[in-house]
């Protein structure tokens, strides 16, 4: 399949046009769609307008933008006017956004064609896709298996060639892990890099949203457009978006790169393996290996499991059947929103909102959410000690390759621990990629992770792209 | 209203007013009131999914406008989400300041010469406004309910005084002149029949010198009769529970204006828990020294102030004159009577008429130039209106504008010869000896009878005065 660096200078040069670009992607789409449940909705009439509008700039001789006719799948927890935006839930039943996300206005300014929205775990909270209301998506490499989540289908639209690259959000590791199970590149930005403004909240300190692409360049290209200042976020950087896709081949030389123990330690054999032959590939590109410990990481997942459904349990509370949504009646208001509540969430957001109601709780909060802030900021302190040493760090991505569907879906705590290598970059609001090298259990792809600090995002695609290449992939 | 012996109360106050900016907290809709219901919205003010907020500096300055002005400490602060169902707030949580608020510490001194202690001023999100149709009028019970947004997202600040105030009177003041504050920064209109301004109170009693007793609340008083009411009733009410024996439960009450009584909303049996925590959503508030600064040199002389600055003026400071500076300073009417004085206007004749009718007119007041004003005073003091004729022009510039002499002109107001006012004097004493000879043995009353009989032959358009002083000649 073309690269959207490929897509975007033929539609521009008018060696291809937006609109054939738009038919490829929609004929694989409707191909395998069916079989793998990546979109919950392909907006076909819309994507055909953008399209159209592509191909009329370039006609007109102007630059069509960045993402000239290049086709973006869009996670369903990103808002698109009038577009039916679900979570993959139940309660946002025939909800259609007044507004579109700051990121989607920015895909489309850029020549970018959104072509529909992808299946999730529902309101993010999974790493499987199988709490998705709407059925599990199965990952194109290996269709008995998971392709991750919570952005399970934005992997698999691109790892099944529908589109080049898809946006997802990562609030624990929601688009790293999906990534790494399909074989993709996935980044999360720093906090703030890119506007949240319509992405529907999970945990609205952790929440970022970022890229999905086969390959490095691409990935840069799309967060290049979608990063910057948004004046509708408040905690949005202030400045403009950084250069990353020039920034993608300057190499790793000189570079020290931090190899975490908790970063592989507890991982399988076959990931074991991927991420040391990695430190073995920056070495050959001129970095320097030095082998660290971070024994904070190993607080992550716990604080983490407090903090995202604390803010979850508050972001959550509008879905009460009174304004939009699935509203079942009740003899009362509150009986109302009891009713429409219990029936729209499932189980996972249930768990999740209990569980957060109860460390908010008075009596509960110091000795829950109080104390899973104090882990925070000490993860954070271990990050600033740790990049005081090194430049970069190197970790697995996964404890493990694509697991097969139903295998964690019984025991919650086995499902959150294949967050447990993602979660650190979360808690510090710091950029982490994962970028497939080599091949684990079954031939399946093994995602290794590069993490660095604060808008380090033009070194991680470098380091990426380093990787890349020794894979194989020039 | 005088407690029972050896028994005081013990009241503070807690005085929510809406900010008076040109859009909301969080988003750029209109703080307007009266729109047709859910005009005034968009995905942020009614809490759409993905939507975010972002704070509205005005609304900043004008909570520390009021802060600096009740001299509060203006501190570094934070956001919280204050967590709980109910319909008309579209976000399930209220996004409000919690312990870190803007503005901490501070007092206000009352015209009697008391001080109350502020305790803090916070910055908080207005709700939207439900109506219950049929049933008790209540949620619970309600067939239907309808929920207007337009206020929904609306700045508030939440002014909480310290338990300083011992009397319902001294409650009221308070309220009276952290409204004259209000409405002086800028803040507020300090309109409570529409809402903008409201207040709880937190009322409890004890005998003197033991420590506080139990309270309750008092929630949602909008006037400062109403207050001072509420708070008589309820104390008398907690000190008749205790001479019986009994114990003062907790809870929020309930002010019904028609019987006089309060009534429990809901008990507190244990605290609520609205889980609390920081507004991931916005970033700390730090007003930095220059803007500080910058509100503090803008900020317009305060009502106490002005009053002193008023009364200095009076050559007779009479208990009526003093009161009528209050009312004009409270309402932000005192430029109107500082310029009628500077021309020559007498102060017993421009601070009623302020105090009384332009105070009626109060919403009018855009139509009336301070020109106007003074020129109006200044031909009733000269004797070519009437006060009721003056009284009927100021109504008529309020109402529409306009110039005052073309107004009395239009009205037939034509000055009253003075020969012909003598000529009338003298034929209604003819006409009336009986209440001439009563009026001539010193039965002053009858002297309003001639000035009735007068108005009703010229319209109203003689000076009661100048009557007086014709009846007077001829006594």
């Amino acid at each position: 399949m073309k690269s959207a660096a490929e897509i975007a200078r033929d539609v521009q040069s008018g060696a291809s046009s937006a609109a054939s670009e738009l038919k490829t992607a929609l004929t694989q789409i409707h191909a395998r769609n069916e079989e793998l449940n990546v979109f919950l909705y392909v907006d076909e009439e819309g994507a055909m307008r953008s399209a159209a509008a592509v191909d009329e700039r370039v006609g007109r001789g102007e630059d069509a933008g960045p993402l000239a006719g290049v086709p973006v799948a869009l996670k369903d927890n990103l808002c698109e006017v009038g577009i039916p935006t679900t979570c993959a839930s139940k309660i946002l039943k025939g909800w259609r956004p007044p507004y579109s996300a700051t990121v989607i206005d920015r895909l489309l300014a850029a020549g970018a064609v959104p072509v529909g929205k992808t299946n999730l775990d529902e309101f993010a909270m999974g790493s499987s896709t199988e709490n998705s209301a709407f059925g599990p998506t199965l990952n194109p490499l290996d269709t008995s298996r998971v392709p991750g989540g919570s952005s399970g289908g934005s992997a698999a639209a691109v790892a099944a060639d529908m589109t080049p690259v898809s946006l997802g959000s990562d609030t624990g590791g929601s688009i790293r892990q999906p990534a790494a199970f399909c074989g993709l590149v996935g980044m999360k930005p720093s906090y703030g890099l890119v506007s949240r403004y319509g992405l529907i909240a999970f945990a609205s300190s952790l929440d970022q949203i970022g890229p999905f692409a086969a390959n490095v360049m691409d990935a840069a290209l799309v967060l290049e457009v979608i990063a910057g200042h948004d004046p509708l976020d408040s905690t949005s950087l202030a400045e403009p978006a950084p250069s990353l896709a020039s920034h993608v081949n300057d190499g790793v030389a000189g570079k020290r790169i931090g190899l975490v123990r908790e970063l592989i330690d507890g991982a399988d054999e076959d990931v074991v393996t991927s991420v040391e032959r990695a430190a073995e590939a920056m070495k050959e590109a001129g970095a320097t290996i030095v082998e660290l410990s971070v024994p904070e990481f190993r607080l992550g997942l716990s604080a983490y499991y407090l903090i995202a459904p604390a803010e979850a349990s508050s972001n959550l509370a509008r879905f009460d059947g009174v304004r939009y949504g699935l509203r079942v009646d009740g003899d009362d208001v509150t009986a109302m929103m009891e009713a429409t509540r219990t029936a729209g969430f499932g189980d996972e957001v249930k768990r999740r909102i209990m569980l957060g109601t109860y460390a908010l709780s008075a009596g509960y909060f110091d000795a829950y959410y109080g104390q899973a802030l104090k882990v925070r900021t000490l993860t954070i302190d271990a990050f600033d000690r740790a990049y005081q040493q090194v430049d970069l760090i190197l970790g697995a991505t996964t404890p493990s390759v694509a697991f097969t569907f139903g295998s964690k879906t019984s025991d919650p705590m086995a499902m959150y621990l294949s967050d447990v290598f993602t979660i650190p970059s979360n808690l510090s609001g710091e950029p982490a990629i994962s970028v497939p090298f080599g091949t684990g259990e079954g031939g399946l792809p093994v995602g290794v992770q590069l993490l660095g600090p604060g808008r380090s995002e033009g070194l991680l695609f470098a380091g990426a792209r380093v990787l890349e290449i020794a894979d194989g992939r020039p | 209203m005088t407690l029972p012996r050896d028994w005081e109360m013990v009241v503070g106050l807690e005085v929510h007013t809406e900010l008076k900016t040109a859009t909301k907290m969080f988003c750029g809709c209109a703080n307007s009131f009266g729109s047709e219901p859910n005009t005034n919205v968009c995905p942020i003010c009614l809490g759409l999914p993905g939507s975010l907020p972002v704070l509205n500096a005005r609304a900043v300055e004008l909570a520390m406008a009021i802060g600096t002005a009740l001299h509060s400490t203006i501190s570094p602060s934070t956001f919280h989400r204050k967590n709980y169902f109910y319909p008309d707030m579209p976000k399930d949580f209220q996004i409000s300041q919690y312990d870190l608020p803007i503005n901490v510490g501070g007092y206000l001194d009352l015209p009697d010469g008391s001080r109350v202690s502020i305790e803090r001023a916070h910055l908080e999100e207005d709700t939207g406004k439900s109506t219950h149709l049929g049933g008790s009028g209540r949620i619970h019970g309600a067939d239907r309910s309808l929920v207007d947004y337009n206020r929904s997202g609306v700045p508030l600040v939440e002014i909480v005084s310290g338990p300083d105030i011992r009397s319902s009177a001294q409650a009221r003041d308070y309220a009276g002149e952290l409204r004259g504050i209000l409405i002086a920064t800028g803040a507020s209109d300090g309109r409570m029949e529409e809402g903008s301004m409201r207040i709880d109170a937190n009322v409890s009693v004890r005998k003197a010198g033991e420590s506080f007793g139990t309270r309750c609340e008092i929630k949602n008083l909008n006037s400062l009769r109403s207050l001072q009411r509420a708070i008589d009733y309820e104390a008398l009410r907690q000190i008749e529970l205790l001479e019986e024996g009994g114990r003062v439960r907790q809870e929020t009450r309930h002010w019904d204006e028609n019987l006089g009584t309060t009534s429990t909303m809901r008990v507190k049996e244990e605290a609520d828990d609205y889980r609390y925590f920081r507004e991931p959503d916005l970033v700390d508030l730090i007003p930095d020294q220059a803007w500080q600064d910058r509100v503090r040199r803008a900020l317009p002389p305060m009502p106490a102030e002005r009053r002193s600055v008023l009364s200095a003026r009076l050559r007779e400071p009479s208990e009526s004159l003093l009161d009528a500076v209050s009312v004009v300073v409270d309402l932000g009417l005192d430029p109107y009577v500082q310029g009628a004085l500077d021309a020559g206007v007498a102060a017993e004749l421009a601070l009623p008429r302020a105090a009384n009718e332009l105070a009626a007119g109060i919403d009018g007041l855009g139509n009336l130039s301070f020109d106007a004003f003074n020129e109006t005073l200044a031909m009733e003091q000269a004797g070519e209106l009437s006060a009721t004729q003056a009284k009927t022009v100021l109504a008529e510039l309020l109402a529409h504008g306009g110039e005052p002499r073309a107004i009395a002109a239009s009205k037939g107001f034509e000055q009253l010869e003075s020969g012909a006012l003598t000529a009338l004097v003298a034929q209604l004493i003819d006409e009336n000896p009986d209440e001439w000879s009563r009026y001539r043995d010193g039965d002053e009353k009858l002297a309003q009878f001639f000035i009735g009989q007068v108005m009703k032959l010229t319209k109203g358009q003689a000076n009661g005065k100048e009557v007086i002083a014709e009846l007077q000649a001829k006594r």
